[in-house]
Formats: C-alpha cells, sequence, structure tokens
C-alpha cells in the first residue's frame, strides 16, 4: 500500500477512536478497549475492502458486516458516522433514552447496521446465513464479521465454524480480534482459546494471522481472502486491547467502562496529537 | 372414524407443496429431517434445504441471516430444541430485529410418547409467548396445519408453528377450511360453558362436549390455533355469554393458552376459568394414547372440569 493511502487511514482510523471515546465519555458506560482495538480493521472494511453506498444501506447486492461482538458497537457506530451514515454529533446519544445507538446494535433502527448482536456467539452464524443467502441469489455480496478472542469461548462459535466450510461459503470472512484480554482477565488464564489458528484450519478454514494495526497486512489479508475459493478465511488479527490510548492499553479493566473527565481529555489530546503527527 | 393424520406428515407436505409457489421459501433442520418430515420438502427443493447438524443455536441464527437478505426459511427441530434450547437465539436474533423466520416445532407436547420427559416440550407455548411480535399457530389437524404454513409464508414477521407427533383425527374439512391469522373458530354452540382449546385438544374438546350435552349441558367450544396474538374478541363473547371457561392445551397450564385467556380475563371480563393442561409436572415414556389419559388429556377430564367452571359461577 502506498504511504500517502496508509497515512490517510491511519488518520481515519484516528477520527474513529475518537468518536469512539466520544460516544462512551458521553454514555457514561460502554465497551472502549475492544472498540479500540478493532478500529484499524474497521477502517479498512468500510473505507477500502466493502461495496457499500452509505446512500442506499439496504441496497439488496451491499456487502454485509455484522459486530458478532455487539459491545463494541462503538467501533461500528463511529465507522459508520465517519463513512456517513448518519452524523458523527449522533455519537454522543450513544446508549441515551431514545436514542437508536443501542448499547448493542440494532439493525431495526440504526442506518447501515446490517445485523442486531450483542448476545455472544449469534452473529457469527448469522453472517453465515447471509453469505448462504447471497450463494442462493448467484453470489451477489460477501460477508465480514468481526468475533472476539473472549467469544471464542462461546460453544456456538465452533457451530458456525463447522457451518462456513461444510457449505462452502467462501463469501465469508471472520476476524478474530485477538486482544487476549476479557472481563474477568487474560483469555488464555479466564478460558483458554487459542490457539485460534489451529482450531480454524482443523474446522476447514482459510486461516491468515496478522498484526491487526498494520494497514498493509490488514490489506493483503482480505485480498487473499477475496482469492481464496472454496472455503471461508479466518484472519486471525493480533491487537491491542484500548489501542491509541495510553493508559488503556492492554489493560482488561478498560473491556467496559467509561474514562472520567480527566480521563477523558487525556484521550482525546492523545489521539489528536497523533493524528497532527501522521 | 375420521381419518388420523400427524400434524408433522401435514407440515411437511405443506412445505414441499408451498416451496414450488413461494420461491423465497428456504428449510432447515437439525439432523432430523425424516423425523420433523422437512425430508418431504428436501426431497422437491435439494438445492433449498439445508441440514445445519446437530447445532440448533447455529441454525436458529443461520435462519435469521437467510431472512435479512429476504428469503422464508423455516428453521425445523423438535420443540424441545426450537424453543428450549436456542431459546435464546430466537429471542435475541429472530424475536428482536423482528426477523421473516418461521420455526417448524415438532414433537410437542406429551405425545412424544416413548421418549419420555427429556423431549416432552410442554413449556414451548409459554416460552414463545414471552417474545413481543412472536406470532404462535398450533394447529388442530392435518387440514388446519397445512394452512398455517401457507399463512406463516404471507405474514411478515417470526411465526413459532407447533406440530405433533402423533398422528391425530383431521376434523376440519379440506374443501371449506379457511385460516386467518390471529382468529379463533367457532366449532360448536354453547351457551352454559366454552371450552377453549388449541392443537389436538380441539377435538377431544368435541368429544366432551357430546358428553356434557347428555348431562343436559351446553357446551360451546372454540378452536384457538393462533395462540399469540389471541382473538380476545372471541374469548371476550364467550366469556359475556356462557360465563364460564375451561382451556385445553397439550401443554403445561403455566403460561400458555390458560394464562392467556386467564389474563385477559381477569383485566377486562372477570369470569370463572378452569385450566386442562400438564399440571406443572414432567412427563414419562409411554405410548401417548396412554399419556394422554394419564395427564388428563380426555373428553371425561374436559367434561368434569367444564362443570366445575359451571359451578364457580356466581350465583
Amino acid at each position: 500500500m502506498e504511504q500517502a493511502k496508509i497515512q490517510e487511514l491511519r488518520r481515519i482510523a484516528t477520527d474513529i477512536r475518537i468518536g469512539i471515546i466520544e460516544a462512551v465519555y458521553n454514555a457514561g458506560s460502554g465497551h472502549p478497549g475492544g472498540s479500540l482495538s478493532i478500529a484499524d480493521v474497521m477502517t479498512y472494511l468500510y473505507f477500502v475492502e466493502m461495496n457499500i453506498d452509505p446512500s442506499n444501506p439496504k441496497k439488496e447486492d451491499r456487502d454485509r458486516f455484522v459486530m458478532s461482538k455487539g459491545h463494541t458497537s462503538p467501533a461500528l457506530y463511529s465507522t459508520l458516522a465517519h463513512r456517513g451514515y448518519f452524523p458523527v454529533e449522533y455519537l454522543k446519544t450513544f446508549r441515551k433514552t431514545g436514542s437508536y445507538l443501542q448499547g448493542h446494535p440494532d439493525m431495526k433502527g440504526t442506518p447501515g447496521v446490517d445485523m442486531t448482536t450483542g448476545s455472544l456467539g449469534q452473529g457469527f452464524s448469522v453472517a453465515c446465513g447471509m453469505a448462504l443467502a447471497s450463494k442462493l441469489k448467484g453470489d451477489i455480496f460477501r460477508v465480514y464479521t468481526v468475533i472476539g478472542d473472549g467469544e471464542s469461548e462461546e460453544g456456538q462459535i465452533w457451530e458456525a465454524a463447522m457451518f462456513a466450510p461444510h457449505y462452502k461459503l467462501d463469501n465469508l470472512t471472520v476476524v478474530l480480534d485477538y486482544n487476549g484480554l476479557q472481563i474477568d482477565g487474560r483469555t488464555v488464564d479466564v478460558m483458554n482459546p487459542t490457539p485460534h489458528d489451529e482450531k480454524f484450519r482443523a474446522f476447514g478454514w482459510n486461516v491468515i494471522n496478522i498484526d491487526a494495526h498494520d494497514f498493509n497486512q490488514i490489506e493483503s489479508a482480505f485480498t487473499a481472502a477475496r482469492e481464496c475459493k472454496g472455503r471461508p478465511t479466518a484472519i486471525i488479527a493480533k491487537s491491542h486491547k484500548g489501542y491509541g490510548v495510553s493508559y488503556m492499553l492492554d489493560q482488561a479493566s478498560w473491556h467496559g467502562k467509561a474514562p472520567n473527565k480527566e480521563q477523558y481529555e487525556q484521550a482525546l489530546a492523545e489521539l489528536k496529537a497523533y493524528r497532527a503527527s501522521i | 372414524m375420521a381419518e388420523a393424520i400427524a400434524t408433522r406428515e401435514a407440515y411437511g407436505k405443506a412445505l414441499a407443496e408451498f416451496g414450488a409457489k413461494y420461491d423465497k421459501l428456504v428449510v432447515l433442520d437439525a439432523d432430523l429431517a425424516n423425523a420433523t418430515k422437512t425430508e418431504v420438502f428436501k426431497k422437491a427443493f435439494p438445492d433449498r434445504h439445508f441440514d445445519c447438524g446437530i447445532a440448533e443455536a447455529n441454525m436458529m441464527c443461520v435462519a435469521a441471516g437467510l431472512a435479512t437478505a429476504g428469503f422464508i426459511p423455516f428453521a425445523s427441530t423438535f420443540a424441545m430444541f426450537a424453543a428450549g434450547r436456542a431459546f435464546e437465539q430466537v429471542r435475541n436474533s429472530i424475536g428482536y430485529p423482528h426477523l421473516n423466520v418461521k420455526i417448524g416445532a415438532t414433537h410437542a407436547g406429551i405425545t412424544v410418547g416413548e421418549d419420555g420427559a427429556t423431549h416432552q416440550c410442554n413449556e414451548d407455548i409459554a416460552l414463545m409467548r414471552t417474545i413481543p411480535g412472536m406470532t404462535i399457530i398450533n394447529p388442530s389437524d392435518a387440514v388446519e396445519a397445512r394452512a398455517a404454513v401457507e399463512a406463516a409464508i404471507n405474514h411478515y414477521g417470526p411465526v413459532y408453528l407447533r406440530f405433533g407427533r402423533a398422528a391425530v383425527p383431521v376434523i376440519n374439512d379440506a374443501a371449506t377450511y379457511k385460516f386467518e391469522l390471529g382468529r379463533g373458530i367457532l366449532m360448536a354452540p354453547g351457551s352454559d360453558v366454552t371450552i377453549i382449546a388449541t392443537g389436538i385438544m380441539v377435538e377431544i374438546a368435541l368429544r366432551a362436549r357430546e358428553l356434557l350435552a347428555g348431562e343436559g349441558i351446553s357446551a360451546r367450544v372454540i378452536n384457538i390455533h393462533t395462540i399469540k396474538p389471541l382473538d380476545e374478541e372471541m374469548v371476550l363473547s364467550a366469556a359475556a355469554e356462557t360465563g364460564a371457561i375451561v382451556t385445553a392445551e397439550e401443554a403445561t397450564i403455566i403460561g400458555g393458552l390458560g394464562s392467556a385467556v386467564s389474563e385477559l380475563l381477569s383485566e377486562k371480563r372477570p369470569t370463572p376459568v378452569v385450566r386442562v393442561g400438564i399440571e406443572d409436572v414432567f412427563g414419562q415414556s409411554g405410548p401417548a394414547k396412554e399419556l394422554l389419559t394419564v395427564y388428563g388429556f380426555t373428553p371425561e377430564n374436559i367434561a368434569e372440569k367444564a362443570k366445575k367452571a359451571i359451578s364457580m359461577k356466581r350465583q
């Protein structure tokens, strides 16, 4: 990827991270850690990879995205807002009574949200259903879903992992946000779901390991996924929870809480300083 | 004696019949196609039938995904696994987003028979009733089951269809039968008491009516095939005109049709209601016919409960 393109994506990703902090701070609750860890992948999906049109969010042949780890809705909402599905200012209504920006994504009211999620494990299966639907219609769209590494402790994840290769859903790509942390601590300590790559490979997937914060690696992974025929692709994206905000980095304690005013101001200052340095 | 056909048989046949008419209809099963009878559809439309293996949670969500793209998926398994095991998937991925998924649940109730309590789902109606926007249909015979499948196809939104394993008498006339979603059917007139029945209990209620007639008691029989939304108008007028109600369902008395009727009447027209159903116990193995007797699904028991309801009328 050209350096200018990388810089542009980094700026967008930083704007998305700022939106995440704004949303969670104004809500007084929410999940910043896992939202920040997946922001670069979300940026690439919505600004490079996916065939979408924000002015026509229900277009039949649009690519679909399912945030299976629905608690990281701030990452999805901020990405959608910056891509033009709704005003960025609306992020401040997150989790507030009457807002369509529900704590976990609600497809009924939110422009650009393709599936309601929140209960872990379910979105991945829904993405399989969407990919099957696309195949039935003549392979007219691709489907992308993001699952958490903690989420992979859910049994349903492995039901879906069996289903997609069985039906040769090569139009489906799952990104596993491998930040290594969940609410109660390190995933390897809470209930070790690793090695993710070997498990998905054993289930018949095309598996690619990448650094979730490296746009070159993100691009090659999604390109390889598109070129892989006959089986779905799992991208194991090694990430850092809280990426972009120094005091949140790699801290399980920032899984599901909002910053106070001082922390909020520090987070914004850090992100804005980084943006200016790009 | 009327011809006896299991409602699941009618379900499988109906899917195959309507598969030709509705090209968006697809069918999912969880390694039970032979029992749920979706295999009939599979034979006719092999490219639109997807076995999900023994993984019901995944199946319900795959159905949801298909529905987001305009398909009309029927997801089939036993009631125990559809409403029980996959309850939360049905609630969060189908009910909450109000997706156009039809749940074809077979082997409901005590008439599962010999498989015993683990497979006798008496709780499905109660569970499904709690989900906002969920339509619940419990057909009384093969004729009604076929019509219910087409009505579900033509209704946008989640529908839970309840079918049985055992062959049951055909009580409706295929030539004249008309299914209206959410509308009860007056099966027989009566003025002393009303038996509000659903599913296979409708036929048994009609026999109870004959027993009561022999004792000079005039019993009205209503068939509530759509448990949610309930035909409130028909229930309220039955309460007003007969003053006593018996409900009958092959399911637990907690949370199902009996509860729906009781909730409605206690708020809008307090009337004695006596519920016939599984009385807060688990089932057991045995032939369906014997179990119906053991658990009180008999004309005699319904007639007795009718007399009890009449005795509770205010003097």
